[in-house]
């Protein structure tokens, strides 16, 4: 099978580089619309739930900021797994760049999660919960990950070793998601299942705006922290040495 | 307007689960940015000169 010329051209460093530069303003705007309109469509104009008032605005981050956590694994152990398998330096420089990112949305969802629980659940934290737990372990996955990255000196071994651990944690994206259903939680079940919406319309539209826009904001950070990472890797060579004067000047 | 923020008794969780959302949002921009520009200003400061070259020269072959 033959591969069209674009495809071969995301493992080349520089031509990444320059994607993400020309794509930067773009998701930059994208994210600062939707986040800002979907927040002031939750907060303002959407009506309080019937059952937990106004406590029910959390609805409009909290899935979304667990949602972009679990997809920045599913992105870092995808790109840690083509990195390991075809030696790709690239694939391994996206997985590095998505494990803060998501470990910093990991946090938000729990965060976010643990005030929502105090007025309907009556709960902070409840350590028996699955739904909890397994989220509390994705968290620990991404800090697992970059901990042993900084535990080698040497950046090829670290790629390899930290990508095992990356795909290997991967089982734990689908615990996540089915946990509500396999075992007894606090937590509520899914609100979407197959062509089942549980959600009124109201309600729905910012949900999805704002969904749409931490998902911007993911890959907008994502593309910037490739960008560094990038630059971090090809230090010394000619491409960049002329892009790092022009830029300095 | 001070109905509006007390979210009907729930103004504190609602407004916490906001404010630290963005913190988090603004940190994982700035830190993004800070990053690429520290790299971009070491790379600058390389230079290509300490690096082998990558073609090889006709008295290495």
């Amino acid at each position: 099978m033959k591969l069209p010329l674009w495809f071969h051209r995301l493992g080349s460093p520089p031509f990444v580089y320059r994607l993400a530069e020309r794509l930067n303003p773009w998701l930059g705007a994208a994210t600062v619309a939707s986040l800002g309109i979907g927040a002031y469509w939750g907060l303002f104009v959407a009506p309080p739930d019937y059952l937990q008032g106004d406590a029910a605005r959390i609805i409009y981050i909290h899935p979304q900021t667990a949602y972009v956590g679990m997809m920045a694994y599913v992105v870092l152990a995808v790109s840690a797994a083509i990195g390991y398998i075809w030696r790709i330096k690239l694939a391994h420089a996206v997985a590095v760049s998505a494990a803060p990112i998501g470990a910093s949305f990991t946090f938000c969802a729990l965060v976010t999660g643990s005030i929502w629980g105090a007025p309907t659940w009556g709960t902070f934290w409840q350590w028996s919960d699955p739904r909890i737990m397994s989220e509390l372990l994705l968290l620990f996955l991404f800090l697992g990950y970059m901990a042993l990255r900084a535990a080698f000196d040497e950046r090829d071994k670290a790629d390899r070793v930290s990508a095992i651990l990356g795909v290997v944690g991967v089982v734990n994206v689908p615990i996540i998601h089915y946990s509500v259903l396999w075992w007894n939680t606090l937590h509520q079940g899914p609100t979407f299942s197959g062509t089942r919406i549980a959600m009124d319309t109201s309600m729905l539209i910012p949900f999805l705006i704002m969904l749409a826009g931490f998902t911007a904001l993911f890959y907008w950070l994502l593309l910037r922290r490739l960008q560094a990472e990038i630059v971090d890797r090809e230090r010394g060579t000619r491409w960049l040495g002329s892009l790092a004067r022009e830029g300095a000047k | 307007m001070s109905e509006f923020f007390s979210m009907g008794g729930n103004g504190a969780y609602v407004w916490s689960a906001y404010g630290i959302t963005l913190a988090v949002l603004i940190w994982n921009v700035w830190a993004a940015r800070s990053r690429l520009k520290r790299n971009l200003r070491l790379a600058a400061q390389t230079g290509e000169a300490e690096q082998p070259a990558r073609t090889p020269k006709v008295s290495q072959l």
